[in-house]
């Protein structure tokens, strides 16, 4: 089960709203390579994976990025607070507030809606692994472009805490790929069984 | 007193950051007998310093944390409002 915590992994205060980078922002909610995505893909996988170090590299990841959704979430929340509708008819943010106001919804920075077709959960831990490993430099690539997209330190700060995790991510996941491919040399077992 | 709030969010958020990093760490290298110490010592401080921040400002937990009364479980702020955080950015 989980346990909810009253703060934030990172801080998120954000004095000057900016509804533009709202905008790009929300991608990493609810985006093709955000944070949403990721904690479903690598919590769903951990049924399937094979040793204890892979199960808790997934199960304990898969938890982080769910504290990471809701730092962006933070953000985006913060980036939109007391604008005013001029300045959302000035940005590029009209159309989202005609579908949800300013209230956080899982949505890509070009307007798509969240889909679990990001993800896959495929029952063979190294494939699921290497996914894991791609999704995690897919995500260091997305903080990358918004920090580039950025210029308020308050955005930038916490941009820069979750591209650095994402760097985290990726080694753990390596090591852990490692560590599942000498069991299945080791042991001659299969995931699934050959014909 | 919100500062003094903030001061302590500041220290338990690091050392939470620190035993978040190390888990993930000793995951995959659970013979690291001196990461487990690291990180052994670290929650050991972490949970005292949590002890205290809740005894001062309510709850961090659901239903993990007991609350005087009335119910401080709902107090604002919530994490994700400006209030809530401590200032981090343009700091070294
Ligand atoms: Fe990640």
């Amino acid at each position: 089960m989980w346990i909810y915590e009253k703060k934030l992994e990172y801080p998120v205060k954000i004095k000057n709203p900016n509804p533009k980078m709202a905008k790009y922002i929300i991608t990493q909610y609810g985006g093709p390579d955000g944070e949403l995505a990721a904690s479903l893909r690598y919590l769903s996988q951990r049924f399937s994976m094979v040793t204890p170090q892979a199960r808790a590299t997934l199960n304990d990841i898969g938890t982080e990025e769910l504290a990471h959704l809701e730092i962006v979430g933070s953000m985006v929340r913060q980036l939109m607070d007391d604008v005013s509708i001029e300045e959302i008819k000035e940005s590029d943010l009209g159309a989202y507030y005609a579908d949800h106001d300013k209230a956080v919804y899982p949505i890509s920075a070009a307007g798509n809606p969240f889909t679990a077709a990001y993800i896959q959960s495929k029952g063979d831990p190294v494939t699921d692994l290497y996914e894991d490993m791609a999704a995690e430099q897919k995500a260091r690539s997305t903080y990358e472009w918004l920090i580039n997209l950025a210029d308020d330190p308050d955005v930038i700060e916490p941009l820069k805490f979750l591209r650095a995790r994402e760097v985290v991510h990726f080694q753990r996941f390596g090591e852990a790929l490692r560590i599942v491919q000498d069991k299945l040399a080791e042991k001659k077992f299969y995931v699934k069984k050959p014909e | 007193m919100d500062k003094n709030r903030q001061k302590l969010l500041k220290q338990l958020s690091a050392l939470d950051f620190m035993a978040v990093d190390l888990n993930l760490y000793l995951d995959t290298h659970p013979y690291d007998r001196d990461a487990l110490l690291r990180y052994n010592s670290i929650v050991m401080q972490a949970n005292a310093l949590r002890s205290y921040y809740e005894r001062m400002y309510g709850p961090l937990y659901s239903f993990r944390s007991t609350s005087d009364y009335p119910w401080r479980w709902i107090n604002n702020p919530w994490p994700w409002e400006y209030e809530f955080n401590f200032k981090l950015a343009g700091e070294e």
